[in-house]
């Protein structure tokens, strides 16, 4: 370390001119950090886009699940509403329990950057890393001949961005409230469980009885057969899974707003 | 809007409304966590532009009562003005003319350093320059390494980067040289001394004496979350009625009540470890001749003989005790 240097610090460099920056400006940076950090962290990558990448290419060509046919136009559906919990829940809530363990949500909270502007650039960056995922997993599914119902496409896009919210409030709530490492085992644990057992990689169909009816109740389940049902079959899936997304996302967020904390 | 041609141009102490609004006014602060009260009864003032330093033992009150001036804790009780405004209620108004260190720093795990201090820039309408700050800083080298890699040190820099970055008019640093190296303990301090003269006002929490004697323009030490003393480093080290300490080494067991007989009244004298002798008293160039001739009817040669003002040390464990806690 070469740190005899004398620093100079001349008269005047320090001459207050305080001010808040322009809010644009203060929202492009933060958000862009954000998804900088997001799509360069490589657990994060693993749950995001690695993981749903591999059920895809895997689920369309190994017949161990039975799902409808062609196979992909299935898979996909339900591989996007995965793509959304990892992102809306357990990346977010992992990263939110982590910057709070290092201060930064206090960092930021003691400058100029309003408080909606902090939750403002989360949200935008959730979007990015949602857009970007979108896109990775459409032109893979497209490769694997992939021909989505085209009159589901609106249906699907008001359920995407609902069961984003329902799975952000979910994972602020968790990543908001207890210990960094708890956030992580549970977090994980979670998506581990809905996963397999909440509607997503195993249709409902496919579940033992009781479980079944109990999935359309979870976020996962809901979001997973909304999308099947729009993209897939073509046919719209009525209130329900709107209905049990709308819930999942009210409760959490009421109960979050008592329960984060900035450290 | 705020930086208006400086009227004086370059000259030192150039402090904006110095005179006029107090940088920090606290009074009657009361804070309390369950049933034990953090902050008891707290009175603080600072004026513009100047430095002050809160001393105190480890849970004496001192983070919770920087917190709550920076508007991240509620008091329970009592008034506190920061630049005039109440930071609980005009905290959006307050945040953008302040600057806050943390203690412990704070920043995303993953971030660089470089990334972490233009985003904290960027909040600002004024910014300084990130990338000199960072050299000058001796973060050079760090700019693309993770936060959570970056020692400990180099945390606290940047965490110092951060909170002086946007301009402010007040600074709150809480530990600032906590684990730093000597060098870079040195470097912040020319830090503040700068912020000072350019008309930045400091409130800074520390254990190192000797950092508040050399920064601070007034000292506040604090124990229990009250104040128990405050006043300039000099006033406070200073002796009231010309007491001062004579310290030497010896061979253990001296008479010393013997030496206090030929002492002026008012001088105590002690025998804190085997061989080591403290006087405490009205001494002067007699006393100390009184001493040296009473060593050698003793035979003995007083070692490490020095007279000296209580240091601000001395004068920190006198009020709040010398037990570890």
């Amino acid at each position: 370390m070469t740190e005899h240097v004398q620093p100079r610090f001349a008269v005047g460099t320090f001459t207050p001119a305080p001010g808040r920056g322009r809010l644009g400006r203060m929202l492009l940076a933060q958000t862009a950090t954000e998804t900088k950090l997001a799509l360069r962290n490589g657990e994060q990558l693993l749950l995001t886009l690695i993981i749903p990448l591999a059920l895809l290419v895997g689920l369309t060509e190994l017949p161990i699940i039975d799902v409808g046919t062609p196979r992909v136009d299935w898979v996909t559906p339900r591989v996007i509403a995965l793509a959304i919990m990892s992102t809306g829940f357990t990346s977010q809530a992992i990263s939110l329990g982590f910057d709070r363990r290092y201060g930064v949500l206090k960092r930021l909270a003691a400058t100029a950057l309003p408080r909606w502007l902090l939750v403002a650039g989360r949200v935008l960056s959730g979007v990015l890393v949602i857009v970007v995922q979108l896109i990775v997993l459409g032109a893979v599914a497209a490769l694997l001949g992939w021909s989505p119902q085209l009159a589901g496409v609106g249906e699907s896009i008001a359920l995407l961005v609902l069961g984003a919210l329902a799975f952000g409030a979910l994972g602020v709530l968790l990543g908001g409230s207890v210990r960094a490492e708890i956030v992580l085992a549970v977090a994980n644990a979670v998506w581990f469980v809905l996963l397999l057992a909440g509607g997503i990689a195993v249709p409902a169909s496919s579940l033992p009885a009781g479980l079944a009816d109990v999935v359309g109740l979870l976020p996962s389940g809901a979001l997973a057969n909304g999308l099947t049902d729009a993209l897939a079959a073509g046919t719209a899936p009525g209130p329900g899974p709107y209905l049990v997304l709308a819930f999942w996302t009210v409760l959490p967020a009421a109960v979050a707003t008592r329960t984060t904390r900035l450290t | 809007m705020s930086e208006d041609a400086t009227p004086h141009g370059a000259t030192v102490h150039a402090g904006p409304d110095s005179t006029d609004t107090p940088a920090l006014a606290v009074s009657n602060l009361v804070k309390r966590f369950g049933t034990s009260t953090a902050v008891d009864r707290l009175d603080l003032t600072m004026p513009g532009g100047t430095v002050l330093a809160l001393l105190g033992p480890n849970g004496a009150g001192k983070t919770t009562t920087v917190e709550i001036c920076e508007g991240f804790q509620r008091p329970d009780g009592g008034r506190v003005r920061v630049l005039g405004l109440d930071p609980n209620r005009d905290g959006a108004a307050l945040r953008p003319r302040i600057g806050v260190m943390p203690q412990g720093g704070g920043a995303y795990p993953g971030v660089r350093a470089g990334e972490m201090l233009r985003l904290v820039a960027a909040c600002a309408a004024h910014p300084l320059d990130p990338d000199w700050l960072l050299d000058v800083l001796g973060l050079r080298d760090a700019l693309r390494t993770p936060y959570k890699r970056l020692s400990g040190g180099q945390q606290q820099r940047l965490s110092l980067a951060c909170a002086v970055v946007g301009r402010p008019e007040l600074v709150f640093l809480d530990e600032p040289t906590a684990g730093l190296d000597p060098q870079a303990r040195r470097l912040v301090w020319e830090l503040v001394d700068a912020l000072r003269t350019d008309g930045v006002g400091v409130l800074l929490t520390t254990h190192l004496m000797d950092e508040a004697e050399t920064l601070a323009d007034q000292v506040v030490i604090i124990d229990h979350g009250s104040l128990v003393a405050a006043g300039t480093p000099a006033e406070l080290t200073g002796e009231s009625g010309g007491r001062q300490r004579l310290a030497f080494r010896a061979s253990s067991g001296l008479p010393i009540a013997e030496l206090l007989d030929r002492l002026p009244a008012g001088c105590t004298g002690t025998e804190p470890a085997p061989g080591r002798y403290e006087l405490v008293g009205p001494i002067g160039p007699a006393e100390v001749s009184a001493v040296t001739a009473w060593c050698a009817e003793h035979d003995v040669l007083a070692q490490e003989l020095r007279v000296a003002y209580r240091s601000l040390e001395d004068v920190f464990l006198d009020l709040t005790g010398r037990e570890l806690r």
